[in-house]
């Protein structure tokens, strides 16, 4: 304990020491947030000073070996790390699937030679890594993958499409599912590749969503060489990896929408959902005015707490050496629905200032409400259906026969 | 705050569960319950569990407890909740002994706490009226100046673990009316005073309740626990600890009955397959342990955030017990349902969870009640 509070003292001073003002009460969200990667831009050059110095310090990756650019840090001090980044106002420095997808599966799966040359451009956020899972036939069923990659000498060529691959058109490198042997039963002949998205044959094309945007690509291969070497794991055991990459992505989604708790309020004050409500609706005796608005709000919130206590009581238990087991799952189902119900609950809350979809007229704020609960309806959709995560709850966690 | 059991908090947590399991299966409550035994539970037990040091276990080392907190007495009562073991831990114990150990004076306490820690004594509080529904401080019963003491007069209903009690602790108004936080005032009464007129309360859950009726009943100065006309955050400090340590049981009852569901689902066979080989069924189990999930969450939370005297704490006693109202009932609802027509018999148990999870809902206020407090305690 007196080592961690050293650490955290330590660790203090020099975040202050190094972290460029500017930045201070940025959000690392997806959309403001330091991705990285070969075609990044920087509209602020103090968000790139401040990737290179947490990244000299192993900070963008802290409980990665240091021999591959992480922090080595044990997971208490890694807490204490994230707890110490939200006390001061800062955003996360890099943030992207390479940290949180394809990163712990190589830690876990990837040979010698593939954890050298990868694990440390992803911590300095050099490159950036897109995902190839889905296709136009295969969704929740994924496993009936169809992008064929036949075998020619120390190569694979592949032949197909992926379909809502995240960023691709700003992503170098994409980890695909690819079907290497189409005689075994589906989930036995899949392998797990990694693919530099420069190499010839490789396209993609962007899709728009119903909120009028979207990050999401097509991406194409047609004839594309890949070295056998980029295989992960071993040929036609590509589901194991595939699987354990799944945890990976629903526990990352599922911080995203709530996980990390709550934003923290100013001090004794409202949360930023029941201030909104208050300005909207008005207040009678500092209560919000409409009594039904209130009960939501406040509904909304407990639960938003409950499951970012449940979120904290899985990762305290991971620390204390439990063996997590399959909450990914329901951590995937509830943060996606909460967020949904989130943005459900912000446009009523709107009212008709909700119904805007470009300026004059409308808030700016209010649009990106209009345009995010839009966009939010996706989120039981990608990652694994809610049904899909039930499905596996109930298999899996309360052993229930097929 | 780690929500994560400690070793001696898992050892405790084992040790109630196997004796559960060894003492107090759910046939011991059915047969209380079809005898129609007048106090409910059964003392024998009540002083077993005493000697065990489970009634002792979130009070002071100086009273006679065992120094640890509401994280370790969850533990037990979770463990009694499986079994819906009907000894007074949330009226006697969590009201009445909190009362006396965060209010009494030193001479109350040493009369009293002692046997309430050993299990030889039920001291209940009275902490709902007629109409009062889920307002605490809606307290209609008066207490008169009368020489250098009190006369009390008033109704008292579902005075929790209150029938057969050694004394109870009534709160009534020497100012005020209405809702007023001001003017109440809590009293110690015992059992033989003349005035008192104590009747049992039979409930749709067979737990022992009373309903009392105050004629003039006599308290001197000594009797009163904590402040004149100063008990409301009294009461409310105590009736908080008493609703983590309801949520707790009602954590212990919404397992127990959803594990008794699922063992149903995988035997039960009807199309000649197993019933919880439908999807349809799979999914409505996989939402009930969600809830149950989040509400076990919430309790460890509640708990912690208690013993540590947080400033949310408040906030979070009120998550603990809107969660639990909700997955309690949704787990027993569904049992029902997923049971089949045998869920809705006398004979099966998954009845019993549900008679429990309705009254201990509407126990300490329900979803709704504690969605307004979350609301006012966040400035809205």
């Amino acid at each position: 304990m007196a080592d961690l509070e050293t650490f955290r003292r330590e660790t203090k001073s020099w975040l202050e020491a190094n972290a460029p003002a500017s930045l201070v009460g940025q959000i690392g969200n997806e959309l403001e947030g330091t991705w990285g990667g070969r075609k990044a831009t920087w509209p602020n050059p103090d968000a790139k000073r401040w990737l290179d110095v947490m990244a000299a310090r192993g900070f963008t990756a802290p409980t990665w070996p240091k021999a591959y650019g992480g922090g080595g840090l044990e997971p208490a001090e890694a807490k204490v790390l994230a707890q110490l980044l939200r006390e001061l106002r800062l955003p996360p420095p890099l943030i992207g699937f390479g940290l949180t997808m394809i990163g712990p599966t190589l830690l876990r799966f990837g040979s010698e030679e593939q954890k050298t040359l990868h694990l440390p451009r992803i911590c300095r956020g050099e490159i950036r890594w897109c995902q190839g899972y889905s296709e136009p036939g295969a969704g929740s069923d994924l496993a009936s993958l169809q992008t064929k990659a036949l075998r020619d000498g120390d190569h694979f060529v592949l032949n197909g499409t992926k379909v809502w691959t995240s960023y691709a058109d700003q992503a170098d490198w994409i980890f695909a599912l690819v079907r290497t042997n189409p005689t075994a039963k589906k989930q036995e002949g899949i392998t797990f590749l990694l693919v530099d998205m420069d190499t010839p044959g490789v396209s993609v094309s962007p899709i728009l969503l119903i909120s009028g945007k979207s990050p999401f690509c097509e991406t194409h291969f047609q004839d594309v060489r890949v070295p056998v070497a980029n295989v992960v794991h071993q040929i036609d055991a590509g589901w194991t990896v595939a699987k354990a990459l799944l945890g990976h992505e629903r526990t990352m989604i599922a911080d995203a929408f709530g996980g990390a708790g709550p934003r923290p309020d100013k001090k004794g004050g409202r949360s930023y959902l029941a201030e909104l409500a208050a300005s909207k609706l008005g207040e009678e005796q500092g209560r919000i005015a409409d009594p039904i608005f209130r009960d939501e709000v406040a509904a909304f919130e407990m639960e938003s707490r409950a499951f970012a206590l449940t979120v904290q009581r899985t990762k305290d238990a991971a620390r204390a050496g439990h063996q997590p087991g399959s909450e990914s799952s329901m951590f995937k189902i509830y943060g996606t629905e909460l967020n949904q119900r989130r943005y459900e609950l912000l446009v009523r809350l709107l009212g008709p200032d909700a119904l805007g979809w470009e300026g004059p007229g409308f808030d700016e704020a209010d649009l990106e409400i209009t345009r995010e609960w839009l966009r939010s309806r996706g989120n039981t959709i990608e990652g694994g259906t809610s049904e899909v995560q039930l499905n596996i709850l109930a298999k899996h966690v309360l052993g229930l026969p097929s | 705050m780690q929500l994560v059991l400690t070793e001696e908090q898992e050892l405790i947590a084992a040790t109630a569960r196997d004796f559960v399991a060894a003492s107090s299966p759910v046939s011991r409550f059915r047969a209380l319950r079809d005898a129609g035994d007048p106090l409910g539970y059964s003392p024998a037990l009540l002083r077993e569990m005493g000697e065990l040091g489970w009634l002792g276990i979130a009070f002071d080392e100086k009273q006679g407890g065992a120094g640890l907190g509401l994280a370790e007495l969850v533990l037990v009562v979770e463990a009694l909740g499986r079994s819906l073991a009907p000894e007074p831990f949330v009226g006697g114990l969590a009201l009445g002994g909190f009362a006396l150990a965060l209010g009494a004076s030193p001479a109350l306490q040493s009369a009293w706490l002692p046997g309430v820690l050993e299990g030889r004594k039920v001291v209940a509080l009275a902490h709902q009226e007629p109409g009062s529904r889920h307002a605490l401080t809606r307290i209609g019963t008066r207490a008169v100046a009368s020489g250098s003491g009190f006369r009390l007069t008033g109704a008292k209903s579902q005075v929790l673990d209150g029938f057969g009690a050694e004394a109870v602790i009534v709160p009534a108004r020497t100012a005020g009316g209405g809702d007023d936080r001001s003017g109440i005032t809590l009293f110690l009464v015992g059992k033989d005073a003349p005035g008192l007129a104590s009747e049992r309360a039979i409930r749709v859950d067979s737990r022992n309740a009373a309903q009392l009726h105050l004629d003039g009943v006599v308290c001197g100065p000594e009797s009163i626990v904590g402040k004149l006309g100063e008990g409301a955050s009294l009461l409310e400090a105590v009736v908080d600890r008493a609703t983590v340590v309801l949520s707790a049981e009602m954590l212990g009852g919404m397992a127990a009955v959803f594990e008794q569901t699922l063992s149903y689902l995988k035997t039960r066979e009807q199309f000649g397959v197993p019933i919880g080989s439908f999807q349809a069924l799979q999914h409505r189990a996989a939402q009930v342990y969600m809830e149950i999930e989040l509400a076990r969450s919430s309790v460890m939370a509640a708990a912690r955030s208690v013993d540590a005297g947080e400033t949310d704490a408040a906030k979070l006693v009120s998550l603990a017990k809107a969660r639990c109202s909700g997955a309690y009932l949704l787990a027993a609802n569904e049992a029902v349902q997923m049971f089949g027509g045998v869920g809705m018999t006398d004979e099966y148990d998954v009845g019993f969870y549900l008679k429990r999870a309705r009254a201990a809902e509407l126990t300490f206020g329900d979803a709704a009640y504690h969605r307004q407090r979350w609301a006012r305690l966040g400035g809205y």
